[in-house]
This record gives C-alpha cells, sequence and structure tokens, in this order.
C-alpha cells in the first residue's frame, strides 16, 4: 500500500550515540539487556529488552543486505561471543575481558556494537536497527538464511585464499599490516587477561591474611600481649586496604584498558574479515574472466555477463572498502586513546589514594604505643 | 646462673615484669616474686628498634621520631646498601642500676599496673620516675652492633661454600676492640647453636635457632652464585644470620657466654663438625624428641604453679596462628612474582604492538606503556621482597622461636625430674642407711652417712636449679613477648614506609604517561 509513495531511504529515528545499555538481567539461564535510546523528535525514550540471540538476529540482517552495492567492502562493527549464565570455562576464556566485573563490559561491549552501527552511513540505514531499538516486541527470532558472510560455515579450503596475491598495493600493504596487527593486538589483549587474573588472585590473599590476622588477637591485659593484638588488629587493616587496592587496580585495567584492547582485537578481526571476503571477491573475478577468455564461442557471451557482473561487484567493494579503512584507521585511534588516557587517569587516582592511606596507616603505627 | 650476672640492668621502668607483676606473683611462690625485683632482668632491645624508650607511653618522646629516623633495615630488602653497616642494627644494655631506691618505685609502679589499662599507660602516671630511669640509663648505656654482610663464594665445585663477612663494633670491655670483623661460614653458625644449646641446657634461655640447612639452595650455589634463584638464596641466608646473631647479642646472658665472643672475634674457628645432624628439620626435630621424653616422663609434674601450664598453650596456640600467617604470606609472594612475570611479558606484546603501529603517536604512546609497565614490574619485585624478607621471614623466625621456647618448658620439667629423682635416692639412702643400722656395720655406715649427706646436698641444688629454671623461664617468656611486639610493630612499620615509597613511585610513572596518551591524535 505505499508502494505509490516514492521510497524514502529509512532512517534511525534515535541519537545515534546515545544508546546505552544500562542493565543486564539474570532470567534462568539466560541474560537478558535492558537497551535505552533517545528520540530524535522531542523528548522520550525507548526502552526494550533484548537477548543475545536478538544481536544475533540484528547482525545477520545487516549481512544480508545484497541489495547494497559494495555491501561485502563494510567493516561490520563486531558482536562479542555469546554470554551465558555459569559460562563454561572455555567460553569464558573466549569472552575474556568481557566476562569480568559482572557483565559490566559486556554490557560496554553490546552498547558499543549498537553505537557504530547507528553510527554507520550504510548500516544505519537498515530496518532491522530501527525495529531493534524501538520495537516493544522482541524482532523476530526466525533464523534469517543463512548469509554468505558466515565464516564459520567456510570450507578451510577457502583459507588459502587468504594468502592470494593482490593486484593493489594500497590493499595488499592493509592486508599485511592487518595480519601483523591482529596477531598483536590478540596477544597483548591475551597478556593484559593474565596480568588482570593474577591481580585479583593477590587481592584474594590480601583478604585472606588480613582475615587470619583478626584471629590473631591475645587476650589478656599485659601490655605487651595488648600492643601485640593491637599491632595485629592494625595490620589487618592495612591488609584490608590492600585487598580492597588491588581489586580496584584489576577493576580499572578491566574497564579501560581491557575493554579497549579488546574491543582492537574484534575490530581488527573484522577487517581481516572484510580484506578476506574482497579477496574471495578477486579470486572470483580472475576465475571469472579465464573462463570468459577460455570460453567456447557458444558459451562467451553468457562468461562475459558473469565476468563484467564480477568487475562491476568488486569495483563496488573497492571502493567502499577503502573508504571503510580510511574510516577505521581514525576510528581505532581514537579508540585507544580514549581506553589509554582513561585507564591512565583511573590507576593515577587509585594510586594516589592508595598512598593516603598507607600514609594514615603509618602514622597510626608511628603513634601507636 | 648466666640469667642473672651482675651486669643486669634494672628492669625498665613499671614496665619490666608488667605480666608478671602481682597478678602473676599471687599464683606463685612469693618468694618467686621477690626474687624477681631483686634480680632485675636485661633490658633488650629488640632486634630493630634502636629506641631505649620503654614500649608504652606514646607520650614519651623519641619512639616516634626514632622510629621515622630509622630507614629500612638492612635485613633483606636493602642488604648491601647501606655504607653504614650499623645503621639499623643497634641493640643496647643498660648497667644495673642496684639500690632499694629503684626497687621501691618498681614494686609501687608494678603495683599499678594491672589496674591500668593498655592504652592509659601507667608509666604517664609516674613521669618522674620514669625520666629518672631513663636518664640513667641513657648514662649507662653501651651497645653491641652487628652485622652479617659480604658473602662470597669460596672454593670450587662441591666443596665450595659461602663465606660471610662477620663486623662487631661495641663498646663493651669484655670485647678486645671497639670494631673488628671475621670471616664465618654458615657451619660456624650452626656450630655456635650447637655449643650454646649444649650449655644452656639446663638453664631455661630461650635459643635463638640460625636459619635451616638447605641442601637444594647450597647446591645450587655451588653450581654457580649468579642465577636470580641463588642470589635470592644467599640474600635470605645471609639475612637471617644476621637476625639471628643480632638475637644472640640482644640476649643479656648469652653475650656473656665465651663461645659466643669467640665467634664474634676469634680469626680463625675450628670447623664445627657436628652440623651434620642439623638438617633442615633437625631443629624442630630436637625439640620435640625433647617434648617427648619428657611426655614419656613416669613422675608426671604436679604443676603448682599455673602460669607455666597456661603460658605454654598459649606458645603452642601462637605456633599453630603464626604458621597459618606464614603460608599465608608464602601464597602472597608467589602471587606476586606471578605477576612480575606477567606483567613482564605483557610489557613485551605492548612494546611489538607499538613497534607495528603506523600512527606515530599511537605506537610512541605503545613504547611509552610497555616502559611503564617494565617499571611495574621493577616495583612488583621489590614489593615481593618487601612482603618476603619483612613479613615471611619474621613470621618464619617467630615460628622457630617458639619452637626454642618450648624447649625452654621442657628444660624446666627436665630440672624438675632431676630433682624429683635426686629426693627419691636420697629416700633410698636413708633406707639404706636404716637398714645398716639395724644390721650393725659400722664400716659401711659411715660410707652410707656420707652418701645421705651427698645427696642430701643434691637435692638441695637441684631444688634450688628447679627455681632458677624456673624464673629464668619466666623471664624469657616474659622478654620474649616484649621483643615480639616491638619487633612486629617495627616491621610493619618498615613495610608501611617501603609500601609508601613505592606507591608514590608509581604515582609518578602515572603522570608522567598521562601526557604521552592525551598526546595521541
Amino acid at each position: 500500500m505505499m508502494e505509490e509513495v516514492k521510497e524514502v531511504t529509512p532512517t534511525l529515528s534515535v541519537h545515534a550515540d546515545n544508546i546505552k545499555v544500562t542493565e543486564v538481567l539474570k532470567e534462568g539461564d539466560t541474560l537478558t539487556f535492558i537497551i535505552v535510546s533517545q528520540k530524535l523528535s522531542g523528548t522520550g525514550e525507548y526502552h526494550v529488552d533484548r537477548t543475545y540471540d536478538d544481536f544475533e538476529w540484528l547482525q545477520q540482517h545487516l549481512f544480508s543486505q545484497e541489495d547494497v552495492p559494495g555491501i561485502q567492502g563494510v567493516i561490520f562493527p563486531p558482536l562479542p561471543a555469546k554470554a551465558q549464565v555459569n559460562a563454561s570455562a572455555k567460553v569464558m576464556k573466549q569472552l575474556g575481558f568481557l566476562g569480568l566485573e559482572e557483565w559490566q563490559p559486556y554490557c560496554k561491549a553490546l552498547e558499543n556494537f549498537l553505537q557504530q552501527i547507528a553510527a554507520h552511513s550504510i548500516l544505519c540505514k537498515n530496518k532491522a536497527l530501527e525495529i531493534f531499538l524501538t520495537s516493544s516486541d522482541p524482532p523476530g527470532r526466525q533464523r534469517v538464511r543463512k548469509n554468505i558472510f558466515n565464516r564459520l560455515s567456510q570450507a578451510v579450503v577457502e583459507m588459502r585464499k587468504e594468502s592470494h596475491k593482490d593486484v593493489d598495493e594500497f590493499f595488499q600493504t592493509e592486508r599485511d599490516h592487518n595480519l601483523v596487527l591482529t596477531g598483536c593486538t590478540k596477544t597483548a589483549t591475551e597478556r593484559f587477561l593474565d596480568v588482570v587474573l593474577t591481580e585479583q588472585k593477590i587481592a584474594v590473599a590480601c583478604g585472606h591474611f588480613s582475615a587470619a590476622l583478626q584471629l590473631c588477637v591475645e587476650q589478656g591485659e599485659d601490655p605487651d600481649k595488648q600492643a601485640f593484638s593491637k599491632a595485629c588488629v592494625k595490620l589487618s587493616e592495612v591488609f584490608n586496604s590492600m585487598m580492597k587496592n588491588m581489586t580496584s587496580v584489576a577493576e580499572n585495567n578491566v574497564n579501560t584498558l581491557g575493554v579497549g584492547l579488546d574491543l582492537e582485537s574484534r575490530y581488527q578481526e573484522a577487517e581481516k574479515e572484510m580484506l578476506f571476503r574482497r579477496t574471495c571477491k578477486l579470486v572470483e573475478l580472475e576465475t571469472a574472466r579465464r573462463n570468459a577468455e577460455k570460453a567456447k564461442p557458444v558459451k562467451k557471451a553468457a562468461m562475459e555477463e558473469v565476468k563484467k557482473a564480477a568487475e562491476t561487484e568488486f569495483d563496488h567493494i573497492c571502493g567502499v572498502a577503502k573508504q571503510e579503512i580510511a574510516q577505521f584507521h581514525g576510528l581505532r585511534v581514537k579508540m585507544l586513546q580514549q581506553a589509554l588516557v582513561q585507564w591512565c587517569e583511573k590507576q593515577l587516582l587509585t594510586a594516589k589514594e592508595k598512598a593516603d592511606q598507607f600514609d594514615q596507616h603509618l602514622q597510626a603505627f608511628r603513634g601507636m604505643a | 646462673m648466666a640469667a642473672s650476672s651482675d651486669r643486669n640492668p634494672p628492669p625498665f621502668p613499671a614496665t619490666e615484669e608488667p605480666g608478671a607483676g602481682p597478678s602473676d606473683m599471687a599464683d606463685g611462690d612469693s618468694d618467686e616474686g621477690e626474687d624477681i625485683f631483686s634480680n632485675p632482668v636485661a633490658v633488650s632491645r629488640g632486634v630493630s628498634q634502636p629506641d631505649r624508650v620503654n614500649e608504652e607511653p606514646p607520650d614519651l618522646f623519641s619512639e616516634e621520631e626514632e622510629a621515622s629516623s630509622t630507614p629500612a633495615k638492612s635485613n633483606g630488602v636493602h642488604s648491601d646498601e647501606d655504607n653504614d653497616l650499623f645503621a639499623e642494627a643497634h641493640v643496647e644494655l643498660s648497667t644495673d642500676k642496684p639500690g632499694s631506691s629503684d626497687r621501691k618505685e618498681l614494686s609501687s609502679s608494678s603495683g599499678l599496673r594491672p589496674a591500668s589499662s593498655f592504652t592509659q599507660s601507667p608509666a604517664a602516671m609516674q613521669p618522674t620516675s620514669l625520666e629518672q630511669l631513663e636518664e640513667d640509663e641513657a648514662k649507662d648505656s653501651f651497645d653491641v652492633d652487628v652485622a652479617v654482610t659480604n658473602p662470597e663464594k669460596v672454593g670450587d665445585g662441591m666443596n665450595a661454600y659461602v663465606a660471610y663477612k662477620v663486623s662487631t663494633r661495641t663498646s663493651l670491655p669484655m670485647f678486645r676492640s671497639k670494631a673488628f670483623t671475621v670471616r664465618r661460614r654458615y657451619s660456624d653458625f650452626l656450630g655456635l647453636y650447637e655449643k650454646l644449646s649444649v650449655k644452656q641446657s639446663l638453664l631455661g634461655c630461650i635459643i635463638p635457632p640460625p636459619p635451616e640447612k638447605s641442601v637444594v639452595g647450597m647446591t645450587k650455589v655451588k653450581v654457580g652464585m649468579d642465577d636470580p634463584s641463588s642470589v635470592e638464596f644467599v640474600e635470605r641466608r645471609r639475612a637471617a644470620l644476621e637476625r639471628y646473631l643480632q638475637r644472640v647479642v640482644s640476649h643479656p646472658s648469652l653475650l656473656q657466654d665465651p663461645d659466643v665472643r669467640e665467634f664474634l672475634e676469634r680469626e680463625e674457628l675450628p670447623r664445627a663438625v657436628s652440623t651434620q645432624a642439623l638438617s633442615g628439620a633437625g631443629f624442630l626435630k630436637m625439640i620435640n624428641k625433647a617434648s617427648d621424653a619428657v611426655n614419656k616422663m613416669t613422675i608426671k609434674m604436679n604443676e603448682s604453679d599455673t602460669w607455666f601450664e597456661d603460658k605454654f598453650q598459649e606458645v603452642e596456640n601462637e605456633e599453630q596462628q603464626l604458621r597459618k600467617l606464614h603460608a599465608l604470606v608464602d601464597s602472597l609472594v608467589n602471587h606476586r612474582k606471578e605477576l612480575c612475570g606477567n606483567t613482564a611479558v605483557f610489557a613485551k606484546s605492548m612494546a611489538m604492538l607499538g613497534n607495528s603501529e603506523d600512527n606515530t603517536a599511537l605506537s610512541r604512546a605503545l613504547s611509552q606503556l610497555a616502559e611503564v609497565e617494565d617499571k611495574m614490574e621493577q616495583l612488583h619485585q621489590e614489593q615481593a621482597a618487601s612482603d618476603f624478607f619483612i613479613f615471611e621471614e619474621l613470621l618464619a623466625d617467630y615460628i622457630r622461636l617458639l619452637g626454642a621456647m618450648r624447649g625452654c618448658f621442657d628444660q624446666r620439667m627436665r630440672a624438675w625430674q632431676r630433682w624429683q629423682e635426686a629426693q627419691s635416692t636420697l629416700q633410698k639412702k636413708r633406707e639404706a642407711e636404716a637398714k645398716l643400722l639395724w644390721a650393725n656395720k659400722p664400716d659401711k655406715l659411715q660410707q652410707a652417712k656420707d652418701e645421705i649427706t651427698e645427696w642430701e646436698a643434691r637435692v638441695t641444688q637441684y631444688e634450688r636449679d628447679f627455681d632458677r629454671v624456673g624464673m629464668t623461664v619466666r623471664k624469657e617468656v616474659l622478654r620474649f613477648e616484649k621483643e615480639k611486639a616491638k619487633d612486629f610493630k617495627s616491621q610493619i612499620i618498615k613495610y608501611l614506609e617501603a609500601m609508601l615509597q613505592s606507591q608514590q613511585r608509581l604515582i609518578k610513572f602515572w603522570e608522567a604517561f598521562l601526557p604521552e596518551a592525551k598526546a595521541i591524535a
């Protein structure tokens, strides 16, 4: 019924940069996320609840926009792995930083996912995003038809296309660079996670020591015994402070640099996937050209058609890809800078607090009889 | 008897026998109570605090100042850095101040003691007497400082050993000179401990135990002294040996022992050979054997003084608690070391990331980050060392000392047993004499009478010994508790100072990094 009306490109009816994942609720085995967004026109908010499956639904819709030229050249904002209540060790390892701190980093990652889609010039136009953010009913849970981007379905034999030599120096450089960065970032993220996990262990050990010291209080009026008991109690307080401080240090690490490295790592993977898609298209194009050349006159016209289609598609992809790459370079530097500045500021604050506390404890001890 | 030589200083103002005050005396013999006051116990400072002040009153001067003026102790954290070896190791003794006036003051002030609560120092109620006593002490004080430094490997292969420099500085006339140095190896320290143990076995002193043997540790050192675990082992041992000697010389009775003097002064010491038996578990085994012997005693001691029973129980409980604490600190130290490793590895990965980065400002920031992390690894190392040398070793020392204290209690039991056995022998001799009287054998009778006289003397002697041991044990226990309170407090202060320094350096690292992070564009 709307066919008579000129088709208007759908636009998002909420502010892109204000989308928030405000809460996560545990309902049985499922995690439900509350998403709040601000209406563009007038005041007012949309509050919706979504599960991970809904996020996947959104992602699949974005992947399967075959009518958008060059869609395969888009670096899709990465969706984190599925979070579960009582997740297995394997899942927790895969989630890394996102699995810590009561899912707060995970919510932030989902938030970032939505914001990046909403801010993307091509992706924000997809109806699925509007439905996802504004519809009070959960979006349809039917599985979208298998899309061409599902990397998991690609046969191992496709992998060797990854190292296929490029025709364009710009892209060859980008592919090489991306390969190095992806590896480095993944390693750095994993190593940082080890640091944080050990910090948590230290916090626990301090807590245990603090508790045990409380048990060393000796009875009796003997002043030396009382002096010793007092020292034990005060030392217990010191180690309690140390536990709290170490917990803060670990939290800061997770919420700033940890999450930042994790996002960078997943974005590098997303770029890698885009470059791979393009490379696959390149291989397809080269194959089509060869086929057109070698084709017998009977088939020649058809092959030429295929070749032309492949060429057009490839050109579109390259065009979009170049833009995406330029934007991505700017975006990631900004993201990392934010992460590093926040990290430094938070740790500086925590360090100053700890120094103050130690100073107080020291004064108390010195003043102790 | 070694415990009360004529060099014993006056008990410290009202505090010398705090717990042993009237409340305890009430339980035991009134004689004992009096004896303690007339044989004032030595005031021995701990192995750490240079202050000569009576610990309790916070309002009394130097506690705070002296504490802050004491830099980090050289017992493990910053070992060979100090030019002045004796900056921290400082032990003071004061001379005896006989005089009934002092005693009267003490009696009266210790009479106040039990009534006062801990925080309200009774000393504050009697400032004059305290100040006067402190002045007196200041005039008569002298010191013995001991340091163990410069571990050096001597020889090669499996016969190699480590020699330490033992330096003494003293103003005591009993030593040949004011400052002297000798070289000693670990078995020499063990030998000293053995000699002291044998001599003091019936006297009730707490003899500080040296660090245990370690075959694993020493084998690594024999192979090469350069790898980090060997360095750590040698440093740990050096610090432990230093604390051991400091405890020995701060004990007034042990300091009098010629073996101690010989250890500190003599150029060449005959090689101690029987230390082979003192292996890692050797000390505890020795003490436990003694305990077993006591348990197997057929004549069970009728404890007229519950003080000893109670104290023994406390000692056992405390030992258990300290063991628990020790295990927890050990766990903490291991986690810190793990953090060092993780941080170093993370720093490397960030350096690699920085190198691969195109954007110049980001690349520089990431490289800076790697450097910050490297510096933090250094901090973590120092914190782990702090945890270890300040707390873990402290707890280990006190666990060993508590074991030695249990040994004292056993010595008292054995003294009692010896007395009882002498009494029963005397009884038998008397019965024998009676029989001889009946049988009318005049020549044997004389011998019997002589024997009776001899055994009567012995019984008296052993009873006196028993009493004396009991007294010594009491004094030792009180001295131990005093030392313990001070030791722990000073170590905690040291720890906090080190932590504070560490934090301030960390703050500087972050402050330096922040502009780098902000400069990324």
